[in-house]
């Protein structure tokens, strides 16, 4: 299992539990194991997300591999200027 | 409405156009001669971006009639490297990058050659109060004055 | 053989990376050769102008056309209604109100209608024959005003499920950042300061206006040219306003004045393009300086409450935000990510920000470098200052004190790898401007500031020439030498000359989708493409040097521009160097490439910490920055030159920000300030050089250790600024712009 934190207004999705526990062991499985226990976080999901493993941000990657024991963070979409 | 016919020269170039009454000068030069080189950035002479000299003077080129212009002489981006050769601050604010988007480059060139003609050793306050006319939003100024300076050593040094 | 595809970082010594060579666009830039967006044109195009609401607020009855389209020279007009696809995504359902009103005009300058014609003047003669209806609406443009009772309300039923019942429908959402318990942190302070702070919208002021021709045929295919930040953006978008295939539209971007965030959506290009589609003729359209004003992207405006404790000897012992932000007329302002980076610095147990999208009748808001930031370090930074003052703290030390470092747990929820922070506090600690005398009324200030980078789609092919020289193609404008960068990263691989290398920004016909320039994601992102592009050539030609040798494609290695024989058993083959390898391509297999189409991520966080000197005149309340430092974390600067000239220009706008420049509306939600004179940004007059120093310290998901540099430069200033004119003063100043008549105010108030 993956631990995952959830921040910002994604709490407001997953009935404001902020840390979660997936099985995953990539960023898909982690967002279709999220939006398979929280239907209410999967309109989120589909604007865009990102997501911190063990201190780095990722957007896209499907298949970046996730560890059980690695820090996962849930965040919106990220964009600059 | 009908077109004025004008008489004058462009970097040394005769030359001769039609434009309406309203055109200005930054007009002319652009849409009826295509020397897009000359920029506008704000169209109300703030920026700078349009800068030209007119016999010697520099000016604002949207601030200029087309039809003010008869009978005299045009300086413009275009005619500032001789040929392959380009001018000490063309060849400066390469080599300081005192450019980046290079929008405001043309027009702070101008400014600049005629900053040097009238002051051939100005300090680097003299040189920013001249350029304050001519707005850049990239580069802070901060490469921008070293390159005149720079250039205006190396021209004095050549004289 | 070394040309996995690993990012693993190289630290060997490199021969160009780090130096300063001319760009490649240079002699076109100033010699006015180079094409930007207005200096485009096209046999028969017409000219297009936009007809904007002088209302900040009303509904729209009726619209006449008619006698506009009977003046002889217009070839169309087109309002709302000539756009027949309904978009499903409620993002470009916005971006298509913004371009075009429905309803509603929701702020002043916001597009009713516009046309094509023959000249500008016959244009501009049509505009005035439009007749519009309109039911003139209350109005609210100021971010506190929007959320009281009562405020006129702009949309009803957008607010999302964040947003708690009762509050104002003003509101669009809500977001929450943070860890610990704040009460719990603040109880163990020695003090606690809690200060509101108010900023005013700025523009990015870039100095050429938007531009854009486009011409449209029957069979639904188009063409564009444009200044952009991102053409396959603006492909997209269009297409998805306009329902048409994204293959049938080619964007092509033109060389482009400057966006810092400002030209990462569209305002022109969908009405030019249906202007052309309705005339069938190409319709060119730039707008004038008060059009760019009135009706492009500022950035939002902001009301912020901050309160931190501390303890005696410097340690925070709990922080808290709230801040609020408008971003114009339609929900998205930059909240969330100024809700994430205010605290980012800081190494915090117990934190605490929220933020509140607001709504109101200003222009939608767009990106503006490192979106959200500056105002929120604004708050948070000037507090952290007030603290360490009043304790007799060194304002480095508290920061270094409590400085994020790797392995922090971050304000807004990673883990950080290993960053830059306290290198630059230390830097700065160590620089002769720490320790340099203060004039008479001067005061001085540091602030710290952290931006996020991004990487994202992005796309580079690489070809071999037969000459053996090489071209880089690539999808992302080049908005400050980026093309320099990229061309001497391929020739570090390559082993060539950078004058062999040759970087081209293509049209969007020519390569797959690449994100636009922004998030500072180019050095980082393409460069990093191009690197495995030119290692994907490298690979190639090993393999044809080794089947020219008749040897196994281990037994070669690539060394110094030439492929070499490697280990025991590979022969004693001289050297093949590019060149000669490239000039036998066709006989080898043929012509020699190498691509790279990735998704990149891994982009490294950024910190930087700025110094600042002002000089503050008692008797009228202006400010002179006299002394301007700028220590920031590069990961690698590639070209020294342009990392500083970023560092530089963004400090400059972050100044401008603090002291000049602001949008001011009147009670009629009118703008009164639509030109540079009014709107002032800073002039070369206004500065004293802007030293930098640059810290270099490697961004491991990047093969040379690149980071962004771009944006984070414009975090830190509104900060600085202030901490320096409120110890110049000996006030704290909490509202920006700290224009003259502001700090004369204030200075007045407190003697």
């Amino acid at each position: 299992m993956v631990q995952v934190k959830i921040w910002g207004s994604l709490a407001v999705a997953t009935d404001d539990q902020t840390l979660l526990e997936v099985e995953a062991s990539t960023l898909r499985e982690l967002l279709d194991g999220l939006a398979d226990r929280y239907p209410a976080i999967e309109p989120h999901l589909k604007r865009g997300v990102s997501v911190a493993i063990d201190g780095r941000i990722y957007n896209d990657n499907w298949f970046q591999p996730i560890f059980p024991d690695s820090e996962v963070v849930l965040l919106s979409r990220l964009r600059g200027g | 409405m009908s077109n004025i016919h004008v008489t004058t020269s462009v970097n040394g170039d005769p030359v001769e156009f039609l434009c309406g009454s309203q055109d200005t000068l930054l007009d002319v030069l652009r849409d009826r001669l295509g020397m897009t080189g000359t920029k506008e950035g704000c169209g109300t002479g703030d920026c700078g971006a349009c800068s030209v000299t007119v016999n010697g003077r520099l000016i604002c080129s949207c601030l200029m009639l087309g039809a003010e212009a008869e009978g005299s002489e045009i300086g413009t981006i275009e005619g500032m490297a001789d040929g392959d050769a380009l001018h000490p601050l063309q060849r400066k604010f390469i080599e300081h990058a005192a450019l980046q988007c290079g929008i405001c480059t043309p027009g702070i060139l101008v400014a600049s050659k005629s900053l040097l003609e009238s002051n051939p050793e100005p300090t680097e306050e003299e040189t920013r109060y001249w350029l304050a006319g001519n707005l850049c939003r990239c580069t802070g100024y901060d490469k921008i004055i070293r390159a005149v300076m720079d250039a205006a050593h190396e021209m004095r040094e050549a004289s | 053989m070394a040309l996995d595809n690993n990012p693993a970082l190289d630290t060997h010594e490199f021969r160009l990376v780090g130096t300063r060579p001319n760009r490649p666009d240079g002699i076109d830039k100033v010699t006015g050769r180079a094409r930007y967006g207005a200096d485009i044109s096209a046999p028969g195009m017409l000219t297009g102008m936009v007809l904007r609401s002088r209302h900040a607020h009303a509904r729209i009855k009726s619209i006449d056309i008619s006698a506009a389209e009977a003046i002889p020279g217009v070839h169309a007009v087109i309002t709302r209604k000539d756009f027949t696809h309904v978009p499903e995504d409620g993002d470009i359902a916005d971006i298509l109100d913004n371009c075009m009103a429905g309803e509603k005009a929701l702020y002043d300058g916001h597009a009713v209608a516009a046309v094509a014609a023959s000249s500008s003047a016959t244009a501009q003669e049509a505009l005035k024959a439009i007749i519009v209806d309109y039911e003139v609406l209350p109005n609210v443009t100021d971010v506190d005003t929007a959320i009281r009772e009562g405020a006129p309300i702009l949309h009803a039923g957008r607010s999302d499920g964040t947003v708690p019942e009762g509050a104002s429908r003003n509101i669009m959402s809500r977001v929450e950042f943070g860890h610990g318990d704040v009460e719990a942190g603040l109880a163990k302070a020695d003090r606690v300061v809690e200060r509101s702070f108010k900023t005013e919208a700025t523009h990015q002021g870039y100095i050429e206006p938007h531009a854009c021709l486009a011409q449209m045929g029957q069979d639904g295919q188009a063409d564009l040219w444009c200044c952009t930040q991102g053409h396959y953006m603006v492909r997209n978008t269009c297409a998805a306003l306009l329902g048409m295939d994204q293959g049938q539209l080619r964007v092509t971007a033109s060389e482009i004045g400057g966006g810092f965030g400002g030209k990462t959506t569209v305002f022109l290009e969908p009405l030019a393009l249906v202007l052309s589609r309705k005339s069938s003729r190409p319709v060119k359209m730039v707008m004038s300086r008060a059009e760019v004003l009135r009706a492009t992207g500022p950035t939002a405006s902001s009301s912020m409450d901050v309160r931190i404790g501390m303890t005696k000897d410097g340690r925070i012992t709990g922080a808290h935000a709230e801040l609020r932000y408008q971003g114009g007329a339609y929900p998205g302002s930059p909240v969330q990510l100024g809700a994430m980076a205010g605290f980012a610095p800081y190494d915090l147990e117990n934190v605490k920000t929220v933020g509140w999208d607001i709504v109101t009748n200003r222009p939608k808001q767009a990106a503006y470098r490192a979106p959200g930031a500056p105002m929120a370090a604004f708050g948070v930074e000037s507090v952290i200052d007030e603290l360490a003052r009043g304790f007799g703290l060194d304002p480095i030390e508290v920061r270094l004190k409590n400085a994020a470092r790797e392995g922090t747990r971050s304000s807004y929820g990673p883990t950080y790898p290993a960053i830059g922070l306290e290198a630059t506090l230390q830097a700065a600690k160590d620089h002769p401007h720490w320790s340099a005398p203060l004039g008479k009324n001067q005061g001085r200030g540091v602030a710290c500031g952290f931006w996020f980078n991004f990487g994202g789609d992005t796309c580079v092919s690489l070809n071999i020439t037969p000459d053996g020289t090489a071209t880089v193609t690539e999808g992302n404008p080049d908005i400050g030498g980026s093309r320099a960068a990229m061309s001497m990263m391929a020739a570090e691989e390559l082993g060539i000359p950078y004058e062999k290398v040759r970087t081209v920004i293509t049209d969007t016909g020519s390569l797959g989708q690449n994100e636009v320039t922004d998030g500072s994601r180019v050095t980082f992102a393409v460069g990093l493409a191009t690197i495995k592009a030119a290692r994907a050539a490298k690979k190639e030609m090993c393999k044809r040097v080794a089947k020219i040798w008749g040897i196994d494609e281990d037994a070669v290695e690539w060394r110094e521009g030439a492929v070499h024989p490697a280990g025991p058993n590979a022969g004693l083959h001289p050297p093949m160097t590019l060149a000669e390898i490239a000039a036998v391509a066709s006989n080898t297999g043929g012509p020699i490439a190498g691509h790279h189409e990735v998704t990149a991520e891994g982009a490294g966080v950024s910190f930087a910490t700025h110094m600042v000197d002002s000089e503050v005149d008692a008797d009228t309340g202006a400010v002179k920055i006299v002394r301007y430092t700028v220590f920031q974390d590069a990961g690698k600067a590639v070209h020294p030159d342009y990392v500083e000239g970023q560092l530089q220009g963004g400090a400059v706008q972050g100044i401008g920000w603090a002291l000049n420049e602001e949008y001011i509306y009147g009670e009629d939600g009118i703008l009164q300030n639509p030109g540079f004179l009014d709107y002032r940004v800073p002039v070369a007059s206004d500065l004293p050089m802007i030293d930098t120093v640059i810290l270099e310290i490697p961004n491991p998901g990047h093969p040379y250790g690149v980071r962004g540099v771009g944006e984070t430069s414009i975090v830190p200033p509104l900060a600085a600024v202030a901490n320096s004119v409120s110890a110049a003063a000996n006030v704290r100043l909490t509202d920006i712009p700290m224009s003259p008549p502001k700090v004369l105010a204030k200075i007045r108030e407190t003697v």
